[in-house]
């Protein structure tokens, strides 16, 4: 059970403030793992918890079997790459490589061979002579990398390395980390509050919220199958229902009765049984909408009658917000046909909302949720450039 | 923007006060008649400059030798006492910066206390200290004395250095396995060092001018420069040759306020690999 890096029950209050509590994980050797969370959750301090810059108050660090719980800062074999660089400014780009190799008094040819080959890793060859305010984010960024690689840390502690770059840079940036992690095969721990970051990034994810870890999974899983209502709406868009079970039309799957919505099927992996209240998530990509009556595959398809209320067309996929009674439910169709030869959905239009059994997911516990901690949504209600709507048949996809 | 004649009335007076007495002085440095005061003769005929105050100065007329001396105990107490201050100063701008606790804030109103009490107070407290536990003044006391103030002024200015100084920098070094003193001396002091020079600059100047404090400090018979040159105003032939004096300090003052302007600007130190 023993990983590369692993916590064991560890707890850190700040005063009267509990910033991690109870965390317990590991992480494999030369694996990438993402703390994700919302500003606040705990996830940089558990990064500074590890790199020595704080003491928890309880529970213990273990690295490869070693407990460095309490050992310093600056004896252990992790590096960090922080948020705004921390670079030495009165340094050149090769000393602020070459400090951690001086540090250890590592003999002088040694030193030359490895920050340079640093700086080709991070493609830097050119500005070795640079100082930190003579280069842009990006390449401050490559810097730090580099600075902390070059020590070969047995795990890369990355804190929100990507916050400070602008869009199309942390785009490049990703790549490049990912291209990185492979070829120096060093574990990453990786910290962010950008869901897209350590999806794109990462081997394993871990959701954290006010100072817990909600979900430690896969990427896909995480997305797929969250443990609870706050990593369904911290990752992607999602609906909820809550209803309770009514009946088993057949094995493995039940029917719900949906307050004020509809009886559905779902699958029941959670072994519900009759009575039990159940939280279901239902991302907005798994339905589909359409005029014409869906074709009736299987015994498992959910079919509603709903009303458009809202439309946000963006080329190759469409935002529905349509009601079903009472409800709002957000649907994302993608266009896999030519839109053009579909029979267009207008608001108010009444259409079937449809959905297979199988896409919903049963989730452990549902607490309200904060918007505030939630990433950015579409606009709901905004009018958009709308094939539909506008008359302008000519923007569609093409 | 257009200024309304009022401000810039005022600004000229306020400028005038400020700076007209600086004038003066240097330019009664070269009246040619140090008995009368005055640029012109009886005739009040216009007798022009004379630099013959300057050549007194120079030429050995004034004993030179007790002036020389003052001067150079000036120098050594603004040097002993600069350097003094800035070690002290920095290690207690460090802790305030590092720690903060009702400890520090005490901490931090006895450094600022001398900032804002009057000299006198200062040096009439210090003489009784030292009278009463038997010190013999001379040389120690004023550096004792100028020690005293000097720190608070090296601790303020690298404080607001350290104001918007990167912490994580620190932790950086910790982080790439710098220990604690290697971490000072090669990522803290390189950085902070033109605020400590900022501070020794600001110090050395105030040592080397104090007159109110170190008069009351250097007991019988030790003169600085500015005690010294004070003490030859008392005989008003030699007055033009203390305002030659006067300008001459002045000049060099200014030169290391500008010097220590220049190292707090934007500059960082460039070091090569």
């Amino acid at each position: 059970m023993s990983g590369f890096l692993e916590f064991q029950g560890v707890t850190k209050r700040f005063g009267h403030v509990l910033a991690v509590n109870d965390v317990s994980f590991s992480v494999k050797k030369g694996e990438f793992f993402s703390l994700l969370g919302p500003s606040g959750c705990g996830k940089t301090t558990l990064l500074r918890l590890i790199a020595g810059f704080e003491q928890p108050d309880e529970g213990r660090i273990l690295l490869d079997g070693q407990d460095i719980t309490r050992l310093p800062a600056n004896k252990r074999s992790v590096n960090t790459v922080f948020q705004n660089y921390a670079l030495f400014p009165h340094l050149s780009v090769y000393d602020n490589i070459a400090f951690g190799l001086r540090v250890a008094r590592r003999p002088k040819d040694e030193i030359e061979r490895e920050v340079a080959a640093m700086l080709r890793l991070v493609q830097m060859e050119d500005k070795a002579d640079r100082f930190p305010n003579q280069i842009s984010g990006g390449q401050k960024q490559r810097v730090a990398i580099a600075r902390a690689l070059v020590n070969k840390p047995r795990v890369l502690l990355l804190d929100e390395p990507l916050a400070a770059l602008d869009l199309k840079l942390r785009q490049r940036m990703l790549l490049e980390l990912d291209l990185i992690h492979d070829e120096v095969g060093i574990t990453f721990l990786y910290v962010t509050h950008d869901q897209g970051e350590a999806m794109s990034l990462s081997d394993r994810i871990a959701v954290m919220h006010s100072g817990v870890c909600e979900q430690i999974a896969s990427p896909a899983e995480v997305y797929e199958a969250p443990k609870t209502s706050f990593v369904a709406s911290f990752i992607g868009d999602t609906n909820f229902f809550d209803g309770v079970v009514t009946s088993f039309p057949e094995n493995n799957y039940c029917k719900l009765d949906i307050n004020g919505f509809a009886e559905v099927v779902c699958y029941n992996d959670k072994q519900k049984a009759i009575g039990d209240r159940v939280n279901l998530s239902l991302r907005p990509e798994k339905f589909r909408v359409s005029v014409d009556p869906p074709p009736r595959q299987n015994p498992h398809m959910n079919v509603l009658r709903a009303r458009v209320e809202d439309i946000i067309y963006s080329g190759n996929h469409t935002n529905y917000w349509v009601s079903v009674g009472a409800r709002r439910v957000a649907v994302y169709q993608q266009h896999l046909g030519y839109l053009l030869d579909e029979k267009p959905i207008r608001w108010g239009d009444d259409v079937w909302l449809y959905w297979d059994a199988d896409t919903g997911y049963m989730l452990d516990d549902y607490a309200p949720i904060d918007e505030s901690l939630l990433p950015p949504k579409a606009p709901g209600g905004a009018a958009s450039a709308n094939p539909f709507t506008s008359g302008r048949e000519d923007g569609a996809a093409k | 923007m257009r200024r309304s004649f009022f401000s810039m009335t005022m600004l000229g007076l306020v400028m005038a006060f400020l700076y007209v007495p600086v004038i003066l002085i240097f330019a009664y440095g070269f009246v040619p008649n140090g008995v009368s005061m005055s640029f012109f003769g009886h005739d009040g005929r216009f007798l022009g400059f004379s630099g013959k105050w300057f050549g007194l100065i120079f030429s050995g007329h004034y004993s030179v030798r007790p002036l020389l001396q003052s001067f150079w105990l000036s120098l050594r107490i603004a040097g002993l006492a600069t350097l003094v201050s800035c070690v002290l100063g920095t290690t207690a701008a460090l802790a305030l910066h590092k720690w903060k606790s009702r400890l520090q804030s005490i901490h931090y109103g006895l450094v600022y206390t001398p900032l804002i009490m009057p000299d006198i107070l200062i040096g009439i407290s210090l003489l009784m200290l030292f009278v009463a536990s038997g010190i013999e003044c001379g040389f120690w006391t004023i550096l004792i004395a100028h020690v005293t103030f000097c720190v608070s002024y090296v601790t303020m200015t690298l404080l607001a250095r350290l104001q918007d100084f990167d912490d994580r920098i620190i932790e950086a070094a910790y982080d790439l396995g710098a220990g604690p003193w290697y971490t000072f001396f090669r990522i803290e002091l390189p950085l902070l060092l033109p605020g400590i020079v900022a501070g020794g600059l600001l110090a050395f100047t105030l040592s080397i001018d104090d007159v109110v404090i170190t008069s009351f400090v250097n007991g019988a018979g030790t003169n600085t420069f500015p005690t010294y040159v004070s003490s030859m105003t008392k005989h008003s032939r030699n007055l033009p040759a203390v305002f030659v004096l006067s300008t001459l300090m002045l000049l060099f003052t200014c030169a290391l306020v500008g010097v220590s302007k220049f190292l707090t600007s934007n500059h960082e130190p460039r070091r090569k690999a």
